[in-house]
C-alpha cells in the first residue's frame, strides 16, 4: 500500500532551531502500523529519523507519540487505519513534555510526578506475622489500572497540564488511586488518609478537567480519570471535604437532589464557601455583566415536576453509598 | 419527526438564550418536540465523582420517559449528551447494574430498557433530519462569514459510549453543518480541547487560561466568531473571555455562538429572536458583516 507519512521533525543542532514537517511517501505492507512506517522511513529513506521504540507490541510504552493529533502506540496503531482518504498519516512527538529530537521526548516531568505520588505500599497499621492476606476481590479491580505501562500518552493530550505543568497529570494520579484503593495501604481499615489529604491539594485530584483526553489515548485501559473520580469519591468520604472541588461536587449534587435541577446562582457561593467574601467579590464583574445582557439564571430556582420522588430516591443513594 | 426533548439546566439558566432558539428553529424546520418536565439534570460528571448511581438512576430515568412516550431523546448540549451517553454505557455493559437502577426506578412506575439513544440536535440534523431537507430553507447563507467549531469534551470523548464508531461522520459533524450553511471553516487544534469551565470556581487561572488559548488561536486565523453545540463551553468562552483576555494581557473580542443560532441565522431568523444580544462579547460586527443588521 502506498502511504504518506508526514513527519514533525526537530534537530537541536540545526540552524534555524524550529520544528518543521517533512513527508514521506512510502510504500509498505498492507498490515504494517504506524511505528513499521517509521521504521522503514529510518532504514530505508532518512537515517538521521529519530524515534523510540523496543518490544513493538504495546508492552514496553517506549512509542507513545501523537498521530493525527492526539496521542497513542505507534506500534499499536494500523496504517491503514490511521490514513485518512489521501493516504496521509501526521506524525508528531508527545505533547507536554520538551523535545529533544524529532519524535523523542523528555519524559522527566512524567517521571517526576510519578516519584511525587509515591509508588510504593505504606501500610501504617500494625505489620503482620507473615506476609499479608487480602482477598481475591479486593484486588481484582485494580488490574485495570495495574496494566499501566508509563508511556506518557495521557501526560502528553492531558488539556491541564497544557496550561500548568503543576498539575499532577493522569498518569500518577492513576497510580496514586493503584495505592489509595489498595487494601493494604493506610490505616488499619484500608483508608490511605495521608495520600488522600495530600491529593487534595492545589495542583491534585480536584485540578482535572475531566475532559476524557487521557481516556481516550491510554492504549491500556487505565482510563485514568475514572480514577480520579474515584479519588475524588475517597476523598469526600475520608472527609477531605474542605475545598472548592469538594464543595462543588457536594452542593452540585444537593441541589439536583433537593430539586431535581442545577441551582446556578447558588452553586459558586457554596463552591467557595459563603464566608469567602474576597471570593465573592470577584464574582461580581461577571455577575454584572451578566445582569445587565439579560443572562442571569432565574433569582426564583424552580423544582421540577414530581421532584418528591428525585428527593427520596437522593436520600435513599446518599444513604447506601457502597462502601471502597 | 418528533422527539423527547431535554434542554437541559443551562439552556434555560446560565444560557436563557439557548433554549428558545433551539425551540424556535426546531419549529421552523418542523422537528416536534415533546418536553419532560419531570426530567432532572443529567449531573454534568459532576454528580457522578460523588455518586455514580444517584447520577446515572436520573439519567436512566429520563430515557425511560422517553422509551414510555416511544421517542427518540433530543439533547442540545454537548456535556448533557456525553454523560447520558456515558451512563447509558454502563448499564448496557452491566445488566446487574441496570437492573439495581431499574428496581429504584418502580416506584414512580418507569422501566428502562437500555435502548434509548439520546442524540444531539447537531447528530440529527446530520444523520435523521439530512442536510438535503435543510438545505432548501437556508435562504440566507452564512457567506464571508468564517467560522470555527468548538464541539465541547463530553460530545467527542470517550468515543466507545458515544456511537463513533458506527458514526465516524460525527468527529466532524460541526465542520459539515458549518459549511452546509455557507459559512468558510476555521479549523484550529483547540476545537476538541477542554473549554475549562469544570474547573471555572476550582482554578479559575488554568480555566481563564484555557478559554485564553482556544479563542485567542480561532482569532488570529481569522475566525469571526466560534460556533458551540454546548451550553458549558459556552459559559466560559463567552462569560469569562473578558476576564480571559486581562490574564492574557491581550484582546479578544471573538463571538461565541450556539449551534441554533447559526441556523436560525442561516434561516433568516432575526438576531434578536435568536437572542444574540444576550452575549457577553459583542456580536454587532459579526452581524453587520453577514449583513443581517445589530
Ligand atoms: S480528564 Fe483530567 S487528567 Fe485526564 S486529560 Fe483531562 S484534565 Fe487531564
Ligand atoms: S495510564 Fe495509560 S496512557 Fe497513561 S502512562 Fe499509563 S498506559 Fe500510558
Ligand atoms: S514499541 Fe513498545 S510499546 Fe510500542
Amino acid at each position: 500500500m502506498d502511504l504518506t507519512v508526514r513527519v514533525k521533525r526537530f534537530n537541536p543542532e540545526a540552524e534555524p532551531r524550529q520544528p518543521y514537517w517533512q513527508d514521506f511517501p512510502i510504500s509498505i505492507d498492507e498490515n504494517a502500523t504506524v511505528l513499521d512506517t517509521l521504521i522503514h522511513i529510518r532504514e530505508m529513506v532518512d537515517g538521521t529519523l529519530s524515534l523510540r521504540c523496543s518490544c513493538r507490541s504495546a508492552i514496553c510504552g517506549s512509542c507513545a507519540m501523537r498521530i493525527n493529533g492526539h496521542a497513542g502506540l505507534a506500534c499499536k496503531t494500523k496504517a491503514s487505519d490511521a490514513m485518512d482518504k489521501d493516504g496521509m498519516i501526521k506524525v508528531e512527538p508527545a505533547g507536554n513534555m520538551p523535545v529533544v529530537k524529532d519524535l523523542v521526548v523528555n519524559l522527566d516531568l512524567f517521571w517526576r510526578k510519578i516519584v511525587q505520588v509515591e509508588p510504593f505500599l505504606k501500610p501504617q497499621g500494625p505489620e503482620p506475622e507473615a506476609e499479608y492476606v487480602v482477598p481475591n476481590e479486593a484486588m481484582m479491580h485494580l488490574s485495570g489500572v495495574t496494566a499501566c505501562i508509563m508511556c506518557g500518552a495521557c501526560v502528553s493530550d492531558c488539556t491541564v497540564l497544557e496550561v500548568d505543568p503543576n498539575f499532577l497529570g493522569p498518569a500518577a494520579l492513576a497510580k496514586a488511586y493503584r495505592f489509595t484503593a489498595d487494601p493494604r495501604d493506610g490505616d488499619g481499615e484500608g483508608v490511605s488518609r495521608e495520600r488522600l489529604r495530600k491529593l487534595s491539594d492545589y495542583g491534585g485530584m480536584w485540578d482535572c478537567t475531566r475532559c476524557g483526553e487521557c481516556v481516550q489515548a491510554c492504549p491500556k485501559g487505565v482510563a485514568p480519570m475514572d480514577r480520579i473520580m474515584a479519588l475524588r469519591e475517597q476523598a469526600i468520604k475520608a472527609g477531605f471535604d474542605n475545598n472548592n472541588g469538594a464543595r462543588h461536587t457536594e452542593a452540585f449534587t444537593e441541589s439536583v437532589g433537593h430539586s431535581g435541577s442545577l441551582n446556578e446562582l447558588q452553586l459558586p457561593v457554596k463552591t467557595v464557601g459563603i464566608t469567602n467574601i474576597p471570593a465573592l467579590l470577584g464574582f461580581l464583574p461577571v455577575g454584572l455583566r451578566a445582569l445587565t445582557h439579560g443572562k442571569l439564571p432565574p433569582l426564583v430556582h424552580k423544582n421540577i415536576a414530581n421532584v418528591e420522588f428525585v428527593r427520596k430516591l437522593h436520600h435513599k443513594l446518599e444513604e447506601h453509598q457502597p462502601e471502597k | 419527526m418528533k422527539y423527547a426533548f431535554y434542554p437541559g439546566c443551562v439552556s434555560r439558566g446560565g444560557c436563557p438564550e439557548l433554549y428558545p432558539a433551539a425551540k424556535l428553529i426546531c419549529q421552523r424546520l418542523g422537528i416536534e418536540l415533546e418536553e419532560m418536565p419531570a426530567a432532572a439534570c443529567c449531573g454534568a460528571g459532576v454528580m457522578q465523582e460523588k455518586n455514580q448511581l444517584f447520577g446515572d438512576t436520573l439519567n436512566a430515568r429520563t430515557m425511560a420517559m422517553a422509551e414510555k412516550k416511544g421517542l427518540g431523546l433530543m439533547t442540545i448540549c454537548s456535556t448533557c449528551q456525553g454523560v447520558m451517553a456515558q451512563a447509558n454505557h454502563r448499564m448496557k455493559s452491566d445488566s446487574a447494574y441496570l437492573e439495581k437502577i431499574n428496581s429504584n426506578l418502580a416506584e414512580e412506575g418507569l422501566h428502562y430498557s437500555g435502548g434509548v439513544q439520546p442524540k444531539h440536535l447537531l447528530w440529527i440534523l446530520i444523520e435523521d433530519y439530512g442536510l438535503d431537507k435543510l438545505m432548501p430553507l437556508v435562504t440566507k447563507p452564512l457567506r464571508g462569514l468564517r467560522l470555527a467549531p468548538f464541539y465541547g469534551c463530553y460530545i467527542v470523548r470517550p468515543t466507545e459510549a458515544l456511537g463513533i464508531e458506527e458514526h465516524p461522520e460525527r468527529q466532524t459533524s460541526l465542520e459539515t453543518l458549518i459549511a452546509a450553511l455557507g459559512a468558510t471553516v476555521i479549523d484550529f487544534e483547540g476545537k476538541t480541547r477542554c473549554c475549562g469551565f469544570p474547573i471555572l470556581t476550582i482554578n479559575e487561572k488554568n480555566s481563564m487560561a484555557m478559554v485564553g488559548k482556544h479563542t485567542s488561536e480561532a482569532k488570529d486565523l481569522g475566525a469571526d466568531a466560534m460556533v458551540t453545540p454546548c451550553p458549558l463551553c459556552h459559559l466560559n468562552l463567552d462569560g469569562y473571555q473578558p476576564k480571559a483576555a486581562s490574564q492574557a494581557h491581550r484582546p479578544i473580542g471573538l463571538p461565541i455562538l450556539h449551534l441554533p443560532q447559526i441556523i436560525g441565522l442561516a434561516m433568516g431568523i432575526s438576531p434578536k429572536e435568536l437572542g444574540l444580544q444576550r452575549h457577553i462579547v459583542n456580536t454587532k460586527p459579526l452581524l453587520v458583516k453577514l449583513g443581517a443588521g445589530g
